[in-house]
């Protein structure tokens, strides 16, 4: 249903004559797998830096001042590259009382568990590093790999501040991974999937396809996911972690230079992942939410894919659909970083209570509504969804149009490489 | 199957065993706690990563968030909490060393001599792959059978319904609520009554 050419095969379509036969699909696969690596981690890196530069001005603005004015001319657009400089240049210290080998491979952990996440995040219909079945699933394990990095950070700095900063953020992210969980389980029932790219194809044509609008519980879901999401990251008002002025920097305190920086990319990172997954499982993922601009964009990638329109077309539509998707991940992060500067921090006994005594049981609540929700309406009006154009139908419509288009022989590139075709672009 | 790519498999294959192992070891050779832990990770971490190379992604992302993402961070959280010095240290005696060498040998020698004693099929994976179901799209499947239908097993009509794991994952279910109960009941405030 979402088959696009994977970068494997288009190597070999155009760049198989420069290869030599010696080297075999092994070598094409292995470019293929540092192209990715290449373009994520080098579109990552620098995504932090806009991020970092967001939040000097945002915060300046939110606290009547003008934020970074010279760097770079207008809007000191290149502060963070000048931050960057700054900070590769600072000493990069390790305390004679830190375990050396956990202290110094600390940030590595944070910063490689948010950065895979982006290997099964979509961008576009098709356009995913690994478009695994279980990618929701993949996600939450890899974001959750994150918090051990953090701990090791707390625990082997060997600094009381530190450790109490450490423990302060694995409680923290550890009770916040339930009802992040839940509430991201409320629109996979809508979905009857796991896959992301799926999910975001299904919110196709039109804003009232979106599953925020799904059900009521979806509804509510989304606002406690943001919720809960911003405090797994970290963010204020959940930062109890970085207490400036009991903890100096949390976990953190004795970092410096570029380890030190590393956790911060990792944090933004993160944030983008998780406003990433609100957009796809909530907020329509790719698709413009304008019905009539939606059908024209699947239509040309469909056209696309089947050979039979014109590949161009069909990798703008996918281009500009990348496009909306960074941009409603983008806006999740602007929230966060609007929600940052406005609220106070919460206390850490009121952080954990936030989550175990009002999260997670109204995460819990609306999962069980999500469950119920299509058996009540179909009891009372008859109907599956209150859409004119349910959820089902259009998903059984799209199943039979790919089981026709795929009783056409599929292309022998394709039927070969099918095991490795996990590491390749579906 | 094309000859290469199995040697490209083979090599990663070889790569990660070689991590799993390696950190395997070093968590018995290590002295502190954290840095036990620290290899675990690795080692239950590239466990993973042999899940991921045999398209069990299911198994390899469960993998990674039960035992990297929930386990060692509780038994890490555990020692944080509870830890009198900066660096708890493990120091075994030669005695231990020897028993827990001899017990681990003979373990390694009763899994090898199993693992030879059985005559290995021909992998069944590769025929359940083709372009319309790629290789480790299991999800559905493993769910439509955790709720007793077997789609992928050749069932003549109307049986549709008799083996999967159902039985087996409600025992899990009520087994992992009890566990929930108790823990409820174990962590509860406790009122002081008379006294």
């Amino acid at each position: 249903m979402w088959a696009t050419q994977t970068i494997a095969e288009f190597l070999e379509k155009y760049c198989g004559e420069y290869f030599p036969e010696a080297f075999g699909p092994n070598f094409q696969y292995a470019i293929a797998a540092i192209i990715h690596a290449v373009l994520l981690v080098h579109a990552f890196a620098l995504s932090p830096a806009v991020f970092i530069w967001l939040e000097r001005k945002v915060s300046g603005r939110i606290q009547d001042r003008l934020g970074p004015t010279r760097t770079g001319g207008l809007f000191g657009w290149l502060q963070s590259l000048a931050d960057g400089i700054k900070l590769v240049q600072k000493e990069d210290l390790c305390p004679p009382a830190a375990d050396s080998l956990l202290f110094r491979s600390a940030p590595y952990f944070v910063c490689v568990a948010s950065f895979a996440a982006f290997m099964v995040l979509p961008f576009s219909a098709g356009w995913v590093a690994v478009a695994a079945d279980c990618g929701l699933f993949i996600i939450l394990a890899i974001l959750s790999l994150e918090v051990f990095g953090i701990i090791m950070a707390g625990y082997s700095s060997g600094s009381k501040w530190s450790l109490f900063g450490g423990m302060r953020e694995a409680a923290q992210m550890v009770s916040y991974e339930i009802p992040l969980a839940i509430c991201a389980l409320v629109p996979v029932i809508a979905a009857g999937s796991l896959n992301l790219g799926e999910i975001g194809g299904m919110q196709r044509g039109g804003i009232h396809n979106w599953f925020i609008f799904h059900d009521p519980f979806a509804f509510f879901a989304f606002f406690v996911y943001f919720v809960v999401a911003t405090a797994s990251c970290k963010r204020a008002p959940f930062d109890l972690a970085e207490a400036e002025s009991e903890l100096v920097g949390g976990f953190h305190t004795e970092y410096s230079g570029i380890r030190w920086s590393f956790f911060f990319m990792g944090e933004y990172a993160s944030m983008f992942a998780v406003c990433g997954i609100a957009s796809l499982l909530f907020l329509g993922g790719w698709n413009t939410g304008i019905p009539p601009l939606d059908d024209a964009l699947y239509a040309a990638r469909n056209a696309s894919a089947s050979g039979e329109g014109s590949a161009i077309v069909g990798y703008l539509a996918n281009v500009l659909g990348a496009f909306v998707f960074v941009t409603k991940a983008s806006l999740g992060v602007f929230v966060q970083i609007w929600l940052r500067w406005t609220l106070p921090r919460l206390r850490i006994d009121q952080v954990m209570t936030t989550c175990l005594k009002y999260l997670v049981p109204i995460s819990c609540f609306l999962f069980l509504g999500a469950t119920l929700w299509p058996l009540l309406l179909a009891t009372a009006t008859q109907r599956s969804s209150w859409t004119p154009d349910p959820l089902g139908n259009r998903t059984a419509a799209e199943i039979r149009e790919s089981s026709q288009a795929s009783a056409k022989p599929a292309s022998p590139a394709q039927a070969s490489n099918a095991p490795a075709a996990k590491a390749v672009i579906r | 199957m094309n000859e290469s790519l199995m040697d490209g498999q083979s090599l990663l294959f070889l790569i990660f065993a070689a991590i799993t192992c390696l950190s395997a070891v070093a968590v018995v050779v290590a002295q502190t706690v954290v840095r036990m832990a620290f290899w675990l990770v690795l080692s239950l971490g590239s466990t993973a990563a042999l899940f991921f190379l045999a398209d069990a992604d299911f198994v390899g992302a469960a993998q990674l968030l039960i035992y990297v993402g929930g386990t060692l961070v509780l038994l890490v959280f555990g020692v944080m909490l509870t830890a009198s010095g900066p660096y708890l240290k493990i120091a075994t005696s030669p005695g231990e060393t020897v028993l827990g060498a001899a017990i681990a040998l003979l373990f390694m020698f009763v899994v090898f001599s199993a693992v030879n004693g059985v005559e290995w099929p021909a992998p069944a994976v590769a025929q359940s792959v083709s372009a319309d179901n790629p290789a480790g799209n299991t999800l559905r499947p493993l769910g439509l059978s955790l709720l007793g239908t077997r789609p992928d097993l050749d069932l003549p009509d109307g049986d549709q319904l008799s083996p999967g794991y159902l039985l087996p994952f409600e025992i899990v279910s009520v087994h992992l609520l009890v566990v929930l109960i108790g823990a409820a009941y174990l962590a509860r405030a406790k009122r002081r009554t008379g006294l």
